[in-house]
Formats: C-alpha cells, structure tokens, sequence
C-alpha cells in the first residue's frame, strides 16, 4: 500500500491513526483510491493520447465521421465501471457494518456522557463520578463509549486521529464507540459550524496508562468544584472553556475544568428539559439573551427521550 | 409610529452607518461592499441618461423574447458572480494568513461564507444554466418561443427578487450565519433572532418558487413544442439534458420551498418544527433540504454535460458517440438523483444498514457519469480535433473531473465519511466539481452560442487566456483543501491553530486571486470583443460547423428564430442538409408570424416581490401586505387585460430570410482552418480532410 | 405559440373538436398546469411526511380531545360535492359552449354552487381551528400541532386560492364571455380543484382517520 499522498507536514489526523478505528479508516481510503483508478486512470492517459491522435493540424488516426457506436466498447464502458461499484459495493457495505460507531469495541466499554456546548465539551464520567471540560482521559486499550448529546445548537464531535464523527443533538442522543490503541495525545473537534467560537471548540485527548488514569480519577474526585445544576447553568454561556473560569471563580487553576459530579443525573436532566418546556430566549444555551439564572433544569426522566438508533 | 412604519429597521442597521460608529478594518470592508450598491446604481442611472437607453432598457426588461430573458439570466448571474468570486477570495486569503487568527472578525467571515455558498448555487450556478437553456433550447427544438412566455418573465422576476434581497443584506442589516444549508436550530428563532436568517429563507424561498416554474415551462415546452420530425431520440444532447433539468427542477423544489416554509413559521409565529424543545426535530430540515439539495446538484451539473456534449461533436468534426447510452445516463443521473439524499449526513447516527444502502446507491451515480466521459472520449476518437476556446474548456473538464469522481466516491463510503464529512476536503470536492464541470460547461457554452445570438464571436486569444486562468487558479485553490482535509481541517473556521496547515492554506489564498485574475479576463473579454465586434461578425450564422437546428438561422437570431418551422429527419439535421446541399435552399412561402407582445407583468411582479421580502424581513407588515395583495390583484388584472400579440407580415419575413440565404449561397464560406479569423462569416465550407 | 396540429390529444386535458383552435390549445396549457400540480403535490408530500414523524406529547391535547369527527365528515361531504359540481360545470362548457350563443347562466350556476360548497368546507374547518386553539392545541404548542395545523392549513389556503379563483372566472365568463382564455382557464381551474379533493382523502384518512384510530 501506498503512504498518504503528501507528507510535508504532519498533523493529527487519521493519516496517523491512534485507533483500530481510524486506521481501518485509513486502509479503507487507500483500498477505495486504488480501486477507482481503475475507472480513472484511462481517462488520464486517454485524454492526451486522443487529443493527439486526432488533432486537426496534423492527426495520424483515420477519419470517420459517422463512427458512433461500437458494442464491444460499449459494453465495456458500462462494464468497468459497474465491476468497479460492485466491488466498492461490497467493500463498502462489509467496512459501514464493521465500524459502526454504535458497536461497542470490547466488553464492558467504558462509559462517557457528553454534552456540547457553545464552544466546549463536557465529558462526564459517570462510574467515576467526575466531569472534565474540554479534556477526555482514556486508559489506553480499553473501549470507550461515549453517549452524545447537545444544550445549544446541533454539534459533531470527530477525533480523527482515533474515531470519526457523530453528531450531537439536543433532546436525543448519539453513540460514538472507539478504542485508543497506543498511549499519546490527540486532538478532538467539533466540525460543526456553531457560531463565533466554533473554531475554538476544540479537545485534548489523552490516552494514558491505566495505573495513570486511576491516579488522575483519583485526583479529580478530590475536587472542590462540583457540576450540579447552577454550575451547569454557567458552563452553558457562550464562551471557551477559559472564559468559563471566570464566570466559575477558578480563573487561578491551570490546566482543563475539572469537577466532581454533583448531580449524578445532570446528563438525563438536560436531555429531558426540551420535552417538558417550552424554551424561552433566555433559559436556551446559545441563544443571545441567554441568563444563567433564568434556565432551571427540570427532574430527569424515567429515560432518554430519544435515541437517534433505530 | 416610527415601529409601525419601519418594523424593526433602525438608523444602526444601514452598513454605512455602523462604519462611522465604529470604524475597523471589516467594517470597511462591509461598508465597502455596501457602498457599491447606491454607487453601482447611480453609475447605471446616469449611464442609462447619458446615453439614453432608457427605451432600450424597457425593451428588454418587458421583452418575452427567450433569448433576451435567457440573456438577462446570464447577465445577472454575472454580476452575482462578481461578489461571489470577491467573497472566495477574501475568504482564501483571510486563511492563507489566519494561523491563530487573519484580518476578518469572525461574524464577518460567518456571513462570508454563508453568502457565497447561497449566491454561487442559487444565483450564479442556477441562473447560468437556465439562461443557457432559456437561450438554447427553442432553437434546437425548432420553435419560435417557450410553451409559456409570460411565466417564463415571472421566472426571471422571482429570481430577481432573491438576488435583490441576498443584494440589499449588504446595505441593510445583515446575511445569515449559518452557512447555505441554514441548519436550525442555529438558524432557529432562539439562537438566532437577528434578520439574518430571514433574508436567507426569504431569497431562496421565493426564487424557488420561480425555478419551479422555469421547470414547468421547459418540461413542456420540450414534451409539446418540438417542430415536425423532432422524435425524442432525435433531440440534441443540450435539449436531454435541460430535459431532466426540468424535471428535477419540477419535483426537487417543492422541498425546498417546503422546509423554507416551515422555519419561516417557526422564526414568524413560533411553530415548532426544527425547535429544538416541544417535539421539534431539526432533522426533519436537514432531510427535506437534502431531498431539494442533493438533485440540485444534478440540476447544476447535466445542463453542463449537455454543453460538453455538443461541443466533443462539433470541434472534433464527428457524430456524437454513443447517443442513445448518453441518453440513458442521463435519465439514471436523474431518477438515481432523488435516492441518494441521505449521503449529506451519515453521521447523524442512523442505522448502519441505511447509512450502508444509501452509500452504494451513491456509488451507482458514478456507472452513468463514468459512461459519459468515456462517451465524450470516444467522440474525439476518429474526429478532427480543433483546439478552440470550448475545446479547452472539455479538457480541463475531462482530467479535472475526473479528480472529483474520485474524491466523490471517497465520501460515499460512509467510513470515509466520519472522517472527512465538514472537512475542507468537501468543500474542495464540491468546487472540484461545480467549477471544472458546471463553470466550465458554462463558460464553454457562451463562447460557443454567443455569435449565434448576438452575431458576432468573442476574442479567441482572450478567451483562450481567460480558460488558462480558471483552469490554473482552480488547481491552485482547491486542490490543496484536499490534502487539508485529509489533515482534519474543517470548513467554515475563520482561524485554526496547527501550524502545519499553513503551506498549504497559502497556496489555496494565491490560488484564489488567479481566479479572480480569471473572472476579470472575462469581463475584458466582452468588453473588447464588443469593441472590435465588427470584425468578428458571423452575419451567416453558422461559425463553428454546427450539426444542429440552432445554427441554422443568420445571427443574431431573428426575433422569431425560424422564418419557417423546419423539418428534421434525422439527429444531425443541419449536417445532413448541408451535406445535401439543400440548408440555404430558397423558401417559397412564408407566413405571417404571431409573436406575444412585450408585457410589464414580469416586472410588477418581480418589484411586488421584493417588497414583500424586504417588508418580511424587517416587519414592515404594511408593506409585505400591500405587495402580497398587489400580487394577487396584478395576476386577476392581466387575466383580465386582452392578450396582446405583435404580428410580423409575411413580407419583412420574407425580406430578411431571402436575403440571408442569398448571402450564405452567394458566399464561399470558410474551411475550418480560418475558423477564428475575421474571414469567418458564419458559412462553413466543406473541409478537405486526410486521412494520413 | 400554437400546440402543433396532427397529434392525437391526450384525454382528460381537451376541450374537444367542435371547439377548434381552442381545443388545441388546451393541450399545451393543462398539461403545463398538470404538470406543475405535480410539484404542488411534492409540497404536500413534504408537508404530510414531517407530520408523519412527529407524536402528539404527553403536555398537549391529542387527536382524541382535539378532532371533531362530525365536523370532519362535513367538510369531506362538501369537499366531495363540490368535486361533483366543479364536474358538472366542466362538462356544461365542453358541451354547450362549442358553437357560439349558448347560455352561460347554467355555467355560472355550477360555478357559484361550487364556491358555496367550497365556502361551507371552510366555514367548518376554520371553525374547527378556532375550537382546537381554544382546547389548549394552538400549532404553537408543539411539533405534532405545528405540523398538524400547517398541513391541514396548507390545504386550506389552497381551498381559499380555489375559491378565488372560480370567482375570477365567473366574473371573466360574465364580462367577456366563454372565450378561449376563459375555457383554458376552467378546465385548469378543475384540475385544482380535483387536486384538492385527492388531498384532502388522504388527510382524511392519514391525519384524522389514522389519529383517531
């Protein structure tokens, strides 16, 4: 197999894959390149050659002006292309079943909830009870899963050099399962146009071993700052993570927000505010008129009120 | 008193204004663009003084004429072009140096890309091929006018209306932020209360509403209009394709129109159809715009084929390769078109065996477009090929698109697709495609029809320079954003922080000023062969060989395009007469012929319209319902007015079709080898050809 | 702009041979009108699909406390009559207005008794409108009744455009005549009209029907 086309410059993408995921990913791409220049490649090649065969200043073909069909190359026109669909076809079909990204990667996967903001991510871990802004720590080797959903508008949240996308939307939920095979660091965006800070809103993420990632659990659990609903409420202003500090008077604390889960149910109570009232310009995160004192969460619901997978 | 008159329009909305309050760099640039809005109409008053062509003006915006409707099509799509191309570059550049932050604020970078993406597709693309088809179509189905002529002038005031409102956000308040697609519930009423949005569903809703009805009036304009003899199977390539253009236009606007409708409820009288509280599902939009958006781009796409397929004909002095299988690609594109939507958004976290069909019936696109390249390639095969202007044009087209095909079939593998989906390699797959293909059939096509309707040829060096260009600042511009892509850059980022990017984000910005460069040379172009137009007059009316009825006709085109209504009996008609000797036969008998009359109901229509959207956006009810009203009562007013045609007698007829093929049978006519030169008449000679 | 002679007319979109030119004509411009019913028709597909994937909430009243099937089988009543009637005038103009002289009073009558009918239709819809914002279900409430009343709604406006319309013929066929523009324009005006019936049995049974079951 070839390496990507260019290699002047590396960033973090699936070109260097972290993941299983991403780095079928990557063979796919090759594979679904290679295949199609079997259609491609003789245009290429055919367009030069004909336009010199037949040029009208000095051409070394034949003329024949009513030539218009011929049934060998006409079978093979329609031919090529349709063995190169089906193959694609079958590849294509057999890669979407095997990396869906509802299909968990190992037994037990690690369980994540995420809620988009504008413009940052909070990932809450709910067996650990902890919530981390703007970082996602995962032990190295072990399946993650993380449930998705959004506050504010629609999002897509896509660690390339891991896993692709899934969108984030409110009032329902989204699945996106990976697995981070090497221990490093990569970053996770959200692709999805949101406004004046969407180019901001981005992650890093971290795969550590496990001993490390028991120690910072540890660590976070010992936290003073707890997410709960009126904490939420500030996190939910528009805003990066570092601005959000202010608002939480923890401008002095370096390095990602980091919280002890106050209110174990916070994930279910945001998904549920959408079906039980009608939003108003300021209990709506993202809206202009947005205030964090006027956009009470309400109870959780027995259970997610919708979940994209049907 | 002053709410009740203006609505929610302030002194602090007009741009001009917010340059003197708070004077920066994007604010000058706004202020700028909105600037040439009074300056740019002043300027063509006092022209339109000047030179007195304020008769001459009326003439043309009430004509009925498809030819002058089709060329004010072009025309506005050219001036819509013109801010589009400024608004990519000021984009490219802003990124060639926007590593943690370029010139452009972010809300300004915001609107940028969302007025571009809008104005590109519905009001340069759309335009462009419906004016091509508008001028194309009758003459090569041989008629003398469109099935409906007067709601074909409706069509172009509706269009007109989005442009004026897409045109007047730069003066008053501003465009959406939320890019062409306007997803809610970014565009909702909550996150976004501004006009923004307003504008946007304004402006495609209503020149929706107009492509609509250009479907209408070509779908049966072809099935009914066609002269004696004009079987199905012997309709030029062009005529297919505006065809299933027609077509989807037909079935594939009612969605739009539909989801416009539904978020101008929810923003207008707070419905919840894309909320995200109370039941509302915002994917319901994204399904209903893609089911209008995916067919769209065929509907900017096979209108360029059709170009590309008269063109391999002509210039390389050959029968069409393969007819009847580009005839059948053609119609599998189109039905195939409506089945694909999903592919827009296989990340949303649907069923993977959806996600999986919808990715195959994605890969079935490419069996009938690949079929059509090789089609056009076995059309020069055995030709003569002539390396003109439009010749160019279908080469770059071939290696060019070709590329697209590939990147295309990358992101229909919803694998691929998790990865690259809102990626900068999308946005250069889709102007891999919509510029190498639709521009570029577009461009091909008025070099190739503008001596037919304004009889005389453009420059061939500047258009050949003017080629080179586009060819050389697409390559440059987009074909990096694939490789960034791949990197993980997304679209719509005002700023980005890798360094790595850098290199490639510069060559993408230079890259953007040679289109620039690109679209100036085509503005020099026009303005000097209008100059030296007197040589470069083909009175005869056939400069380029033609095979098909359009050129048989003087140029320009005699308002009534056909003295008689000709018969065809075969694909090539004008080929096969020519090779008979019989195409400049003198006619016998001619008749009287019956045109409709020029009207004002186009332009009623289309100065109601903008008042309406413009009192919608900024809730100035009294005037959206003086319009609205206006509307309905213009439309019972001239069912009511007598139906005025003009007819031109028998002998002026006779007068002006005797005397043009007296000239053509008089003339000697020129070989192929003087094609471009000024001894070019429009009577093509019979080639020598050799066989080596 | 002449429809080209020679071809057998398709059925349905004519006027017949005792009416000449006329009768040509109608080709080109029924059939341009079908076509563009077509894409009308999209619009209402796009309108009853999105209401098909929303669920009335446990917040708002549902189809049970919100439809009042007496009323409903009113409007289809009316509906359905006036299809009869708007027939009855089509057929009327085709057979009588061929030559020259005939009496236009029958025409009109059909004409007028098909806007009365078409005005009960509304008269009870809009009523039924105003009873359900009354019993807690404006379309603001939720997505269900957003889509619930814009469908039901966007056909409405149609009714209303119809109706309109068949007034403006009345008046043209009063002034000017049963000409060419007016003939063209009635039998476009019944394929509306019967559009709107085929509608209207599918909002019927889908919206009310389905919602009651």
């Amino acid at each position: 197999m070839i390496d990507p086309p260019f290699t002047l410059a590396v960033a973090e993408s699936f070109l260097q894959p972290m993941g299983p995921v991403a780095a079928e990913q990557l063979r796919h791409l090759k594979f679904v390149t290679l295949l199609t220049m079997i259609a491609v490649v003789p245009v290429l090649v055919a367009t030069p050659l004909i336009l010199w065969r037949y040029r009208r200043s000095k051409p070394t073909g034949k003329y024949r002006p009513n030539w218009e069909s011929n049934r060998v190359l006409e079978s093979l026109m329609w031919g090529v292309p349709i063995l190169v669909v089906t193959l694609m076809g079958v590849s294509l079909w057999n890669m979407t079943f095997r990396l869906d990204p509802y299909k968990e990667l190992g037994k037990d996967p690690l369980q994540i909830h995420v809620i988009g903001l504008d413009w940052k991510w909070i990932f809450i871990y709910p067996d650990e009870g902890v919530a981390l802004v703007d970082e996602l720590v995962v032990p190295e080797g072990r399946a993650v899963e993380l449930t998705l959903t959004t506050d504010t508008v629609m999002q897509s949240l896509r660690i390339s050099a891991i896993v692709g996308q899934i969108y984030a939307m409110p009032a329902m939920t989204t699945k996106l399962n990976f697995l981070a095979a090497r221990q490093g660091e990569a970053t996770g965006m959200n692709t999805q146009f949101t406004g004046n800070g969407f180019w901001k809103q981005k992650f890093q993420v971290f795969s550590v071993s496990r001993e490390e990632y028991e120690a910072r659990m540890k660590k976070v659990q010992a936290n003073d700052l707890a997410l709960t609903a009126d904490t939420y409420a500030l996190l939910a202003v528009q805003g990066t993570a570092e601005e959000a500090k202010k608002s939480l008077n923890i401008e002095d604390r370096k390095g990602p927000i980091e919280m002890v889960l106050g209110d174990s149910k916070i994930f279910q109570r945001v998904l549920a505010r959408y079906m039980v009232e009608d939003m108003t310009p300021e209990s709506q995160p993202g809206s202009p008129s947005y205030d964090p004192t006027k956009s009470p969460l309400p109870a959780a619901q027995e259970k997610p009120m919708m979940d994209m997978k049907m | 008193m002053f709410e009740a008159l203006f609505g929610r329009l302030t002194w602090d909305s007009i741009i001009l204004v917010q340059e003197f309050e708070d004077p920066n760099l994007n604010t000058f640039i706004t202020a700028g663009a909105a600037a040439m809005i009074p300056l740019g109409g002043a300027l063509v008053v006092a022209l339109l003084f000047w030179m007195k062509w304020w008769k001459p003006l009326f003439e043309w915006l009430t004509s009925v004429d498809h030819k002058k409707i089709g060329t004010m099509y072009i025309i506005f799509a050219v001036i819509m072009l013109f801010r589009g191309v400024v608004e990519g570059i000021l984009m490219r550049v802003n990124q060639a140096v926007a590593l943690n932050g370029g010139f452009l604020s972010s809300d300004h970078f915001n609107q940028l890309f969302t007025t571009h993406g809008t104005n590109m597709i519905f009001f340069v693309a759309m335009p462009f091929l419906i004016g091509l088809i508008n001028i194309v179509v009758p003459l090569q189905i041989g008629a003398r006018d469109v099935a409906f002529p007067k709601l074909n002038q409706i069509s172009l005031g509706l269009t007109a209306v989005g442009g004026f409102l897409i045109m007047i956000s730069l003066l008053v308040g501003e465009f959406s932020t939320g890019g062409w697609t306007g997803y809610p519930s970014f565009t909702g009423r909550l996150i976004n209360p501004g006009v923004g949005p307003d504008y946007y569903i304004l402006s495609i809703g209503i020149s929706g509403i107009g492509s609509t009805l250009t479907g209408v009036n070509f779908a049966v304009t072809i099935y009914k209009m066609r002269t004696a003899g004009m079987s199905f199977m012997r309709m030029p390539l062009f005529t297919w394709t505006a065809l299933c253009t027609s077509i989807l236009l037909i079935f594939a606007m009612p969605p739009l129109t539909a989801c416009c409708l539904m978020l101008g409820l929810d923003r207008y009288l707070d419905f919840h159809f894309f909320t995200n509280d109370m039941g509302g599902n915002l994917m319901n939009f994204i399904n209903l715009f893609w089911m209008f958006g995916h067919p769209e781009v065929y509907i900017l796409i096979l209108p360029a084929f059709g170009v590309m397929s008269e063109i391999a004909a002509t210039f390389s002095g050959k029968r069409l390769y393969g007819y009847v299988g580009l005839v059948a690609a053609t119609m599998c594109i189109a039905v195939l078109s409506f089945m694909v939507w999903l592919h827009h958004f296989f990340t949303m976290g649907q069923s993977t065996t959806v996600n999986a069909a919808f990715g195959i019936a994605t890969l079935l696109i490419a069996i009938p477009t690949g079929v059509k390249i090789y089609d056009w390639l076995a059309t020069l095969w055995g030709g003569r090929v002539r390396f003109t202007t439009p010749m160019l044009y279908l080469c770059g087209f071939f290696v060019l698109f070709a590329i697209g095909g590939l990147s295309g079939v990358i992101l229909a593998n919803p694998t691929l697709d998790y990865q690259l989906h809102n990626s900068l390699f999308l946005v250069a797959h889709f102007h891999n495609v919509i510029i190498p293909g639709t521009l570029f059939g577009v461009l091909a096509g008025i070099y190739y029809w503008f001596p037919k309707i304004y009889g005389f040829r453009l420059l061939d060096g500047y258009s050949r320079i003017t080629a080179f260009f586009w060819a050389f600042g697409f390559i440059l511009t987009f074909l990096p954003l694939y490789q960034v892509g791949m990197m993980g850059m997304t679209r719509r980022t005002v700023a980005y922080e890798d360094p790595a990017l850098v290199p490639w984000m510069v060559v993408s910005g230079i890259g953007s000023l040679f289109l620039g460069l690109a679209f100036t040379f085509v503005l020099l172009t026009l303005w000097r062969s209008v100059v030296n137009r007197k040589k470069l007059m083909v009175p005869l009316g056939d400069p380029w060989d033609g095979r098909t009825l359009e050129w048989w006709t003087p140029a320009p085109t005699p308002e009534w395009n056909f003295a008689v209504l000709p018969k065809v009996d075969g694909r090539d008609a004008f080929t096969e007469a020519k090779a008979k000797g019989t195409a400049y036969r003198p006619i016998e008998k001619y008749e009287d012929i019956e045109m409709p009359a020029n009207t004002y109901y186009g332009l009623i229509i289309a100065a109601l319209g903008s008042g309406l959207g413009f009192g919608l956006v900024w809730y100035m009810w009294w005037l959206a319902v003086i319009c609205f009203l206006g509307c309905i009562v213009t439309v019972i007013t001239y069912a009511f007015l007598p139906e005025r045609k003009k007819t031109i007698p028998a002998a002026e007829v006779r007068e002006i079709d005797e005397a043009w093929r007296r000239a053509a049978r008089e003339s000697r006519g020129v070989t192929r080898d003087d094609e471009c030169n000024e001894a070019n008449q429009g009577l093509a000679r019979p080639d020598i050809i050799t066989n080596p | 702009m002449s429809a080209p002679t020679g071809r057998s007319l398709h059925p349905g979109l004519n006027l017949g041979e005792e009416h000449g030119d006329d009768h040509l004509e109608a080709e080109t411009s029924v059939f341009g009108f079908w076509v563009f019913m077509m894409s009308d028709l999209v619009t209402f597909g796009m309108f009853f699909a999105v209401f098909a994937t929303t669920v009335p909430l446990a917040c708002c009243p549902g189809p049970k406390e919100l439809f009042d099937f007496g009323s409903i089988a009113w409007q289809t009543t009316f509906l359905l009559l006036s299809s009869v009637t708007s027939g009855m005038a089509v057929l009327t103009m085709k057979q009588e207005h061929g030559g020259r002289g005939a009496c236009t009073k029958k025409l009109v009558f059909w004409l007028l008794l098909t806007v009365l009918l078409g005005c009960g239709f509304l008269y009870r819809e809009v009523s039924d409108f105003l009873s359900m914002a009354a019993a807690g279900g404006p379309p603001t409430r939720s997505g269900y009744l957003s889509a619930l009343w814009s469908l039901v709604g966007l056909h409405g406006l149609h009714v209303t455009a119809g109706i309109i319309w068949c007034l403006v013929i009345v008046a043209g066929v009063l002034v000017r005549g049963v000409d060419r523009r007016w003939k063209l324009a009635l039998l476009r005006w019944a394929v509306f009209w019967h559009f709107l019936d085929v509608i209207w049995i599918f909002i019927f049974s889908f919206v009310f029907l389905g919602g009651l079951l």
